[in-house]
Order: C-alpha cells, then structure tokens, then sequence
C-alpha cells in the first residue's frame, strides 16, 4: 500500500488518495494544446455545453411527461406547456438545443475533414466522434417520437420500416422493433426508455472513450504541422510562453473556448424565446392519427440529406428495385463516413487549402450535402426527383473516388 | 496451473458464461416481441353493400387503414379484384408497401398517390411509379354475403393466395 501520512490539507488528502495533482495536470494543466487554432477548434466545448442543456431541460420535462399512447401528447402539449409553470422553457430548451447541437457537430465534423485531423494517429478520435454522431442521432429520433404527435408517429412508421429492406427477416425485425404489427403504444414505451436511458448513458461512455482518444495524439493544428508537444511544453514551463507552440488546456485554451461558448448562447436562447419554431414542426402539435398521414413529411433538417439520398433512387435499374437502391445508398450515406480515414489514402496531416484536388472534393462535398439538405424538404414531384437523384449519386461518387484522388495528391506533392 | 489445466478451466469459464449469454439474450429478444394481447387482435366486418363507385372507403382494422374501392364499368378490371355480385371491388392495407404512408386516392385520374416519396398506383394497387416495390397488400378476409369480414382467411383470399396475387 501507498504511504499515506498525515495529511496538510483537503488537498492533500485526497491527493494522497486520489492523486489528484497529476490528475489535474494530465487532464488540465499540462494538458498541451497547439496556439495556432482558431473558433473552429471550440465546437467540443460548445457540444458539451448543448448536451449538458439538454440534459437538464430533460430532467425537467421527465418530472411531468406520461409514457402512454393515450397519455403522451396531453402531458407534452398540455400539463408541460400550459400548467407547469416555465414547462415550455424546458422544452423550447430541449428542442433547440437538439437543432443546435447537430448544427455544432456538423461544424465539428466538417472542420475535422477540412484541416485532416481524422488521420494519422487520430483515427479512434474520429471513429468514436462518428460512434457518438450515430448515438445522437436515434436519440433524436426516439426523442421526437415521445411527443405522439402526427409527425412523431409518422416519422416511427417509415423509419422503422426502413428495416424491413433487410433480407429474408426484414417484416419480423420491423415487427420485433415496433413490439406490435404497427407503430403503437408498445413502441412509444420502448423508445421512452431508449430516449432517456439507454442512449444517453452509451453517450456518456463513448464521449469518455472520444476525449481519452484524443489525449495521446493531441488536438491538431491549422497548419497539420506535426509538433513535439514536450520540447513545447518544457519552454512553456520554463517561462518562455511566447515561443512556445503550446498553452496548456485549463486555463488558457477554456478561457477563450468560454468565450465562443458565451457567444453560442446568445444565438441559442435567442433562438429559445423567439425563433423555436424551426425546432417544433407545427404538424406535431396534431395528436397521432393512425389512418391520416400528413401531406408532406419529412425529417428534422439534419436528417434531411440522408433522407433525400434515400428518396434520390426513384426509379428500378434492372432487376433491383428503387426501393432496395434507395436503402442500400441509404444504409451507405450513414456508415461511410465512419471509416473516411481508410479511404484517405494521403498520409500527410493537411488543411484543405495544401492539397488541391482535396480541396475540390472537401468543397463539392460541402455543395452537395446543402443541395441533399434543400431537395429532402421539397416534395418528390417533378424536376426535385432528377436533381435529388443527380445529388445522390454526386454524394456516393465523391466517396468512391477519394482513395484516387487523395492518392494523387499524395503523389504530386513529391 | 499446468498449460492443461489452465486450458480446462478456460474453457469451462467460456462455456459457462456462452450459455448464460445465450439465456439473456433469448430472453431480452423475446421480451421486445409483441404482446399476446396484440398478437391476438380481433376482426372487422365491413358492409360492401354502402361502398359507391369511385369513391375510397377506408376502414380500421389491427390498427391499420384498410382501402376499399368499388370499380365503376369503366375502370380496368384485375386480377387483384374482388367480385362480389358482379361488381368489382379493390381491397388493400392502405399503406405504401414502401416505407408505410397512407396513399391517397385520387378519383379523378383513378389512381393512388403516396406523397411520401411520390409513389403511385393504380385503382387495383399496382404499383404506377417506384419506389414502392409490390402492389398494395391485400388483408386476409372472408366474403359472408356482401358483408367482408377481415382477419379471416376465406377461399376468395385463399386463391390469391395461391396465384401469389396478395401482394
Ligand atoms: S412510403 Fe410511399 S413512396 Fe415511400
């Protein structure tokens, strides 16, 4: 055992146990992280702060909401925002900052494939980043369907049945999901408690598992210059803060991530007194109606462009029919992005900007995910279909070319 | 621990713990399977006499939307029809074999539309345009008279059935 002495203080007494000076210094303040940076590098810190908010404002509208078909859409739309006093508060907070938070990670995400901080060392960042992308969003979606209003329930209906495209097992798995031959009360309890128990405490796990990974590598830099985090740190602590690369964690690098953070929350409780109606779809504010589907449905806007490659496929090539190409991109929109570090094959860490046909395939990316985005709100008639379709494809074949395209980057360069 | 020994007990371990897996896994799947009581929902009978030429009745049955259509002279016959006193009728689920909407009648242009993702079909729920992948389904039933009864499989749907025409 440990030689425990008589302690000098709180702090030692626990340090004695805990160690909790070198805790500090390894989580905090010797915690090395790069000065050539810019607000990008923040959006960690604001994911955290949009999951604590959601966590709380969750806690508030549990105390009052009724897991039950028949129950659900009073206790939302009637006991929390009409009886409970601030209950609306709780669940503007809660809806927007479900909106913002995927906004945050779309940030988070791009600046990632931007500035090539997916490579290199720093694959199990990006893979527990994706890991905890897929974690939210059936958060979302089991979320959204608490409500049991129209789009709540329509929106259960067509994405569980997008399991029914699996072979063979297909209906029984819709079924199974569902716990009853349609979308019912039994499937609401369920999603309940996947919503408030089950998903949040695998976030929690992974997000863990996201910052370790990224404590041996280090955060990445504008410039992707690989830098000797201890010959920096040993001239910061030796005093010569200027010449140093690096500024440690807490409190240097925090304080100027609150900043951003303080800047967010402006936009965001703006956005929860004045402009929450982007997050709370006027058709859910219709209690769930199994014999009337709405006109139009579609998806929250961060679902919409895996939505729109779904719906890109409208038409059966050959033997295979619309609606298996349409799952199959589908399934491929959402995993792809998973093991982008593989289908890089440049090995140098680098902004878009120093890698010239990465940069056109960063920038088409961009352009195609916002046109996905536009055409998944607009119903499928006419002219949405071809560029749907067009956008689609766009989005897949970027993918099957960015091993030859990295690839000739990589050669140019020598 | 001899290399034996070690390998025994290995084994041991693994084969206990399997099984246990095995038990807890089988349990937690069948515990997410729909309930008895649901399972075993009851039937709806529908009177086809009220239906009118034209124009789409809708009826709940297991929670689902049941489409009936009886067909005017002029409309296309098919083999999907159901002939009750002469007189043809279309009777499906009214949801979109492809991911499950309610498509709408349109009794201008005698046809389905799924605003979903713009599927259509016919008055006799052939599929018109992708993505929906197979014709509207057709529920089992029984014919007792003019009256249907759904949730029964009578021989009309048994001989759909076996033409392989019920969906
Ligand atoms: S659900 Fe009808 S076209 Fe997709």
């Amino acid at each position: 055992m440990a030689q425990i002495k008589k302690a000098n203080g709180i702090g030692d007494w626990f340090d004695q146990r805990l160690a909790t000076k070198k805790l500090a210094k390894v989580m905090m303040t010797e915690y090395w992280i790069p000065k050539d940076i810019n607000f990008l590098w923040a959006m960690g810190v604001v994911l955290v702060v949009m999951f604590k908010l959601l966590i709380i404002s969750g806690i508030f509208l549990l105390m009052y909401y009724k897991p039950d078909a028949k129950l659900a859409f009073d206790s939302v739309n009637f006991t929390i925002m009409q009886e409970v006093e601030y209950g609306w508060l709780w669940r503007h907070i809660h809806a927007v900052a479900a909106s913002f938070a995927f906004l945050v990670i779309y940030i988070h995400m791009f600046t990632a494939i931007y500035y090539g901080s997916y490579k290199n060392g720093r694959e199990m960042i990006w893979i527990s980043g994706m890991i905890l992308f897929i974690l939210f969003s059936t958060t979302a979606f089991t979320g959204y369907v608490l409500p049991w209003g129209q789009m709540s329930f329509w929106a259960a209906q067509v994405i569980t049945n997008l399991f029914g495209g699996i072979p063979v097992v297909g209906d029984a798995v819709v079924t199974w999901i569902r716990g009853d031959f349609a979308v019912s009360d039994s499937t609401l309890t369920r999603f309940f408690m996947l919503h408030v128990f089950l998903l949040p405490l695998m976030i929690v796990f992974v997000i863990v598992i996201h910052f370790y990974s990224l404590r041996i590598p280090h955060v990445n830099n504008q410039e992707g210059a690989d830098i000797d985090f201890d010959a920096e740190a040993d001239k910061y602590l030796a005093g010569n803060k200027k010449e140093s690369k690096v500024v440690p964690f807490w409190p240097v690098f925090l304080a100027k991530d609150f900043y951003v953070v303080c800047v967010t929350l402006v936009i965001f409780f703006f956005c929860v007194f004045f402009f929450y109606d982007f997050s709370l779809p006027g058709v859910n504010f219709e209690p769930a109606n199994p014999m009337v589907t709405p006109k139009y449905i579609y998806p929250e806007w961060y679902f919409l462009w895996s939505y729109e490659v779904l719906r890109g496929f409208f038409f059966d090539i050959g033997p295979i029919k619309a609606m298996d190409i349409g799952l199959i991109a589908f399934a491929f929109a959402n995993v792809i992005f998973v093991i982008l570090p593989f289908l890089d094959r440049d090995p140098r860490v680098l902004p878009a900007h120093k890698r010239p046909r990465f940069k056109i395939w960063f920038w088409v990316l961009m352009f195609t995910m916002v046109i996905l985005t536009i055409y998944g709100k607009l119903p499928p008639k006419g002219i949405n279909n071809v560029i749907g379709f067009i956008a689609s494809m766009t989005f897949i074949t970027l993918f099957l070319i960015m091993p030859y395209i990295t690839k000739k980057d990589a050669k140019g360069a020598k | 621990m001899s290399d034996r020994r070690q390998f025994i007990t290995g084994a041991g371990l693994a084969a206990f713990t399997g099984l246990g897996a095995i038990g807890a896994l089988y349990a937690a799947k069948r515990s997410w399977d729909p309930l008895p009581s649901v399972a075993a929902s009851g039937f709806t009978i529908v009177d086809l006499s009220v239906a009118k030429e034209n124009q789409l009745v809708v009826e709940k049955w297991r929670g689902k939307p049941i489409f009936i259509l009886k067909k005017s002279v002029d409309m296309k016959k098919d083999k999907r029809d159901i002939v009750v006193n002469g007189e043809n009728f279309h009777i499906s689920i009214g949801l979109c074999t492809h991911l499950g909407c309610i498509p709408s009648y349109r009794p201008e242009k005698k046809n389905f539309l799924c605003a979903c993702h713009g599927g259509e079909f016919d008055a006799s729920g052939n599929v018109t345009k992708a993505p929906p992948p197979s014709p509207l389904v057709i529920p089992p039933f029984k014919l007792d008279g003019t009256k249907l009864v759904l949730g029964e499989e009578g021989s009309e749907y048994k001989k759909l059935k076996d033409a392989d025409l019920i969906a």
